[in-house]
């Protein structure tokens, strides 16, 4: 078993800095997702740990062995490409015994293993085929048998299902869950969408701009988020943030002139430039005459289906609301809108970082991250 | 929806033809027929008057071992000089494509050859190659003797290959470097997962995937070197030392223009085309078949 460890790792195109520093180690066995926006940084790295991007400064370890000068050979790493990268002149079987056949593994031996593989994936009918007559999902599927059959140390998916249609997407991903728990083999998968990685992932590393704002387990990051980057890209829709500063009078105060009621909270951190952060699906609609409710006017609603969400402008600051109710709700429309302040994130606007609040709150996130 | 032009003047398509129409007429059909002409009769030395003489200009040709040593020697010369070219090109090309340091530049200097006349690059050569003061000459100075194209007919025709081959570099190199750009730079790192060292993976996955144009080059270096070498061998050895270099078209030249054997001259032409017209079929009859990308 094998674990990958990131120190310090940097890369640089000329001057271009493009990767700014990370330091994690992926535990052994363990399905790690690299998840960002494109640009981010997250393909360079994992080519760096494959071996096909040159490391600027820092290094990595998979095992026990530094691997900053290993040609990708001698890495033992297998990688799943985004177009697939399969041999066009070669067929299925061809491709997946490719790398058997370069180490020198006797003929008989070698098409057994390919053929064992072939069957576990169910491409066994179309061994004599040539790539340009599978279709997508074959094509994929050709890539993993291919990265499979040399009984890798660590796997490397770099955006496989980016050129997938949905449904066969949300199939290889069950697909590729269920390989892992099977071999047991350390993955790193990269990926700018957030429900594969949510649903993938062990783990998740999640890059901005060349630097990891946040490692942990999906639900901490969504719980939990470390940064006002985390806050605003997980989660569908994304969470309420609004930016404001805290008044000696227990309120927070935001847009123009709005007003909301943070006893609790506000002490510690008043006069201070904020944003407040909240998920939709804890926005509660409350009655007119509650106390410190929220005034807000209904910008216009999406029905989902299961429930609807509802865009409503409070004093100039945007809040978005999960709603189960079934009245009518049109434009203009007065609604009342209530928050707890244990679901509440506060982040500094000068570092974009997380603000650690009180027990209170810090008991209602672990609850819901081991839910 | 296709739109056709379509000219009221009758006269006008044909007066914007006619620069093209002319050229091919005056360089190309013109001169063909007089060679066919020629070919199938006996032309008197000084001209005035020709005999019908069918396939009897063929038949002394094929029956004159003089020739077929000269067919050979094209043949060995053809394979051997577009086997150099096309390899020393296909090396470079794999060095720029795999981006080592100098690309920029190596791109660019590799060209330069090409855009050189022959006869001044068989000029430079006969410095370089000179026996007497050449670079390659200086072996002399340790071993006397055993470098000299001017007395060794192997010496020379090497010297004359090595130029023919040197010349055509940069036009291969072009080329193949275009081809290795256009696969996608995956499929070179896939097998670099596979475990494939560089070499490997050039003969395995970038040479199959180049295959049509390897083939494309290999007969227009064949078609060049048939053609061609005209101007290099007059320049660098006048077909000699003993006819050592004399390929087809320059006995035809020395034939024709030299012993004023018109007649024979264009049979020979004439096989000479025939050869090329068949190396361009097979050009075009299967290099469309052997392409496949994705």
């Amino acid at each position: 078993m094998t674990a990958i460890t990131l120190s310090g790792v940097k890369k640089r195109y000329l001057k271009n800095p493009v990767v700014h520093g990370v330091d994690v180690t992926i535990e052994s066995g363990e399905f790690v997702v690299i998840l960002g926006p494109s640009g981010c940084g997250k393909s360079t790295l994992l080519r760096m740990i494959a071996g096909l991007e040159d490391i600027t400064e820092g290094t990595i370890a998979i095992g026990d062995t530094v691997v900053n000068k290993l040609e990708p050979r001698e890495r033992g790493c297998a990688m799943v490409f985004q177009n697939y990268a399969l041999y066009p002149h070669m067929s299925v079987a061809q491709n997946i015994g490719y790398a058997l056949k370069v180490s020198g593994m006797p003929r008989a031996e070698r098409e057994a293993k390919v053929l064992k593989v072939a069957k576990s994936v169910g491409l066994d009918p179309y061994l004599t085929r040539k790539p340009g007559e599978l279709s997508g999902g074959q094509r994929q599927r050709v890539a993993m048998a291919r990265a499979m059959v040399r009984e890798p140390k660590v796997f490397l998916f770099d955006e496989p299902f980016s050129n997938l249609d949905a449904k066969l997407r949300v199939a290889m991903r069950a697909e590729v869950r269920g390989l892992h728990r099977g071999l047991g083999v350390t993955s790193v998968f990269v990926t700018h969408d957030q429900t594969e990685a949510m649903t993938l992932a062990d783990r998740l590393i999640i890059m901005n701009q060349g630097v990891v704002e946040q490692v942990g387990k999906p639900s901490e990051v969504y719980h939990r988020p470390a940064s006002l980057f985390v806050a605003d890209f997980i989660g569908s829709p994304a969470m309420n943030l609004v930016r404001g500063f805290f008044g000696e009078d227990g309120h927070f105060r935001h847009g123009k002139g709005g007003m909301i009621h943070l006893p609790t909270v506000a002490p510690s951190l008043v006069s201070q430039e904020v944003s407040i952060g909240i998920r939709p699906e804890l926005v509660r609609r409350v009655p007119a005459n509650t106390k410190d409710a929220i005034a807000a006017v209904v910008d216009y609603t999406e029905e989902l289906g299961a429930a609807r969400l509802i865009y409503a402008d409070a004093d100039g600051s945007r809040l978005i609301a999960v709603d189960h109710g079934t009245d009518a709700l049109g434009t203009g429309m007065p609604i009342h809108l209530a928050i707890d302040e244990a679901d509440l994130h506060v982040f500094s606007q000068d570092t974009g970082r997380r603000i650690e609040l009180g027990a209170a709150q810090r008991a209602a996130t672990n609850s819901r991250i081991n839910a | 929806m296709e739109r056709r032009a379509f000219y009221r003047n009758p006269i006008l398509p044909w007066l914007l033809l006619a620069p093209q129409l002319i050229l091919v007429l005056v360089f190309f059909y013109w001169p063909t027929s007089q060679a066919l002409f020629w070919a199938f009769t006996l032309e008197q030395p000084w001209g005035g008057g020709n005999t019908w003489a069918g396939f009897n200009n063929f038949l002394s040709l094929f029956g004159d071992t003089r020739y077929w040593a000269t067919v050979g020697r094209s043949a060995f010369y053809a394979i051997a000089a577009t086997v150099i070219s096309m390899g020393i090109a296909l090396t470079l090309a794999m060095f720029v494509d795999r981006a080592l340091k100098g690309t920029r530049l190596f791109q660019s200097v590799f060209v330069w050859p090409y855009a050189i006349a022959a006869p001044a690059a068989g000029v430079a050569f006969r410095f370089i190659f000179a026996p007497e003061a050449g670079l390659i000459g200086a072996v002399n100075e340790i071993w006397p003797g055993i470098w000299n194209p001017a007395t060794n007919g192997f010496h020379a025709l090497g010297m004359v290959i090595v130029c023919h081959a040197w010349l055509g570099i940069g036009y291969n190199f072009i080329f193949f470097l275009a081809a290795l750009q256009m696969l996608p730079k995956s499929l070179s790192e896939a097998g670099a997962m596979d475990g494939a060292r560089p070499y490997r993976r050039m003969l395995d996955l970038q040479l199959p995937l180049i295959a049509p144009t390897v083939f494309f080059l290999l007969i227009m270096n064949l078609i060049s070197s048939f053609t061609d070498s005209f101007g290099l061998i007059d320049v660098m050895t006048e077909g000699g030392p003993i006819n050592a270099t004399e390929v087809m078209v320059y006995k035809l030249y020395v034939d024709g223009f030299k012993g004023l054997d018109y007649s024979g001259a264009a049979a020979q032409s004439i096989v000479l085309m025939i050869l090329v017209i068949a190396l361009t079929f097979i050009q075009f009859r299967w290099v469309e078949k052997r392409v496949h990308y994705n």
